[in-house]
């Protein structure tokens, strides 16, 4: 039986609150939102910790706020905000995303804060304490050597999070809440290209609304995600692609196109973006375009499926999501 | 580490219950080992194989990772709760006629998910019964039967006069031989 490890639990009722717990506990202490990343990790000793704060008491962290830009509580579950009409009708594509995450009795609980914050992923750290002790842990947890690129001195688990090269898409922001204050960067800010050090943001600091912009919602963008996997009822992807597309008399004026659990962080791939920038949006301009996503993706051997095989997919998965964003074939896949 | 001990009073079944267990341990664990109601099973403890759900204030959702000390004030439904007074709910009624069990493991997680479905959706068609169950592994049936006995029971709930097909229950009849 996989039992998680004893821990002092702590249930403020007030954002304030919890961060003053958390900057009091220092680093030893973690945040719980939904429970559906920490409590694994933990019960696989992935991670530790002395103190747990659940956020589910904190009523600053739940709703969702739709005015001009709308505004996401971190609280608000995965299956309240695919369902959310804010979402479905002016963000769609975000809307699909969040519902590609796990399973519906996962996204039950399951937080847009957590997916957020999700712990990037690797064959060799998604394990159970034994297995990972029979070759000597790895170097995110305990080790010492990434078994991926043994010669690495750096980590290279993968983030798979749904929603974040979405909301890097869509230019959103995300409100970061501690004792010292509050403060709201891009939501491609919050990561950094390293398995280990994946977020940005504070050890102090909580995840407490992702806000997106009016002029992203969908009546200024094309937008269309895609997510490969091996099964479509719950896997993590292997592979996802964020698209939004500013068009203006039928040609591109401004693109993002950003890949997912292909390498540490959300990945702009700014060459695919740049060679539509200009172009009417063709089957022909968008097949050229997306053959430069090669380039941008360099899967490694820390996830499921051959590597090389992700890498030759990646172009033409890129093409079927711009193909869908550009409305020349009906959005699939996810 | 010391364990914490947590004191709280779950609404269980529509039944207060208090009780004292660690704080680090979840409401599946708490149901099965404090309260002795063993019909939510332990599959892989990590939010993958959906045989621990149970209903929290009528949501399915998975035990396994929900802090038991988190659950005051919401109302949990395990597959024991599922009947009323001597009457099987119509899922367990469909799943018991049509047999749509093998080793049985996967039932009391699918039952539960269902019947959220059936709550929220009172004619599912065929591929929204597929979506809800995303979560739930089986390993022996195919499933084939688990989708016939969701729709059967979302019939038998409806009040409609369902039973399961002959070719369900036997199979499909043989081919009958050419003459030579």
């Amino acid at each position: 039986m996989l039992r998680l490890p004893a821990f002092r639990l702590r249930q403020p009722t007030s954002l304030a609150e919890a961060c003053r717990i958390l900057s009091g506990e220092g680093p030893a202490a973690r945040v719980v939102a939904g429970g559906t990343d920490l409590w694994p990790n933990l019960k696989r000793r992935n991670q530790k910790a002395s103190t747990v704060i659940s956020l589910a008491r904190v009523p600053e962290l739940a709703g969702v706020r739709a005015g001009g830009e709308v505004r996401l509580g971190a609280m608000e579950t995965l299956a309240d905000l695919e369902r959310a009409p804010a979402l479905v009708t002016r963000y769609p594509a975000l809307a699909r995303a969040i519902g590609s995450i796990s399973s519906p009795v996962l996204r039950n609980l399951g937080t847009l804060g957590g997916n957020v914050c999700l712990d990037t992923r690797c064959t060799y750290y998604d394990q159970n304490e034994e297995w990972r002790r029979s070759i000597h842990y790895c170097m995110k947890a305990e080790g010492r050597i990434c078994w991926v690129a043994p010669s690495s001195p750096r980590c290279w688990a993968v983030q798979s999070a749904d929603s974040a090269p979405m909301l890097v898409a869509l230019d959103a922001r995300v409100r970061l809440a501690s004792s010292a204050g509050e403060r709201e960067i891009p939501v491609a800010a919050l990561y950094r290209d390293d398995g280990i050090d994946y977020l940005a943001k504070r050890p102090d600091e909580i995840v407490a609304e992702v806000a997106l912009p009016a002029e992203s919602d969908a009546a200024h963008l094309r937008t269309a995600f895609f997510k490969l996997r091996r099964r479509g009822s719950i896997d993590f992807g292997v592979l996802s692609v964020a698209v939004a597309l500013r068009t203006e008399g039928g040609r591109v004026t401004d693109a993002r196109v950003v890949l997912g659990s292909i390498a540490s962080f959300p990945s702009p791939a700014g060459e695919v973006a740049r060679a539509l920038i200009g172009a009417p949006l063709t089957t022909e301009s968008i097949r050229a375009a997306a053959q430069r996503s090669r380039a941008a993706a360099t899967p490694m051997d820390n996830t499921d499926f051959d590597p090389r095989w992700r890498g030759q997919v990646t172009p033409v998965y890129v093409e079927r999501t711009l193909r869908a964003a550009a409305g020349l074939d009906a959005a699939d896949g996810a | 580490m010391e364990p914490e001990t947590a004191v709280r009073t779950l609404t269980v079944n529509g039944e207060a219950r208090t009780v004292a267990f660690p704080v680090h341990h979840t409401l599946l664990e708490v149901l099965r080992e404090e309260l002795g109601l063993t019909g939510t099973k332990h599959g892989c403890e990590l939010g993958e194989c959906g045989t621990c759900t149970v209903l929290m204030d009528g949501r399915a959702v998975l035990s396994c990772l929900v802090l038991a000390a988190e659950v005051e004030g919401r109302e949990i439904r395990t597959v024991e709760g599922l009947q009323r007074g001597n009457e099987l709910h119509p899922l367990q009624r469909s799943f018991a006629d049509l047999g749509a069990a093998q080793c049985g493991y996967c039932t009391p997680g699918i039952l539960m998910a269902a019947s959220a479905l059936l709550a929220a959706n009172p004619s599912p068609t065929r591929a929204e019964v597929r979506a809800a169950l995303a979560g739930n592994l089986c390993r022996c049936t195919g499933y084939q039967k688990i989708l016939e006995a969701v729709e059967g029971g979302a019939a038998l709930a409806r009040g409609e006069d369902w039973q399961p097909a002959p070719e369900s229950l036997h199979g499909s009849p043989l081919p009958v031989p050419e003459e030579r």
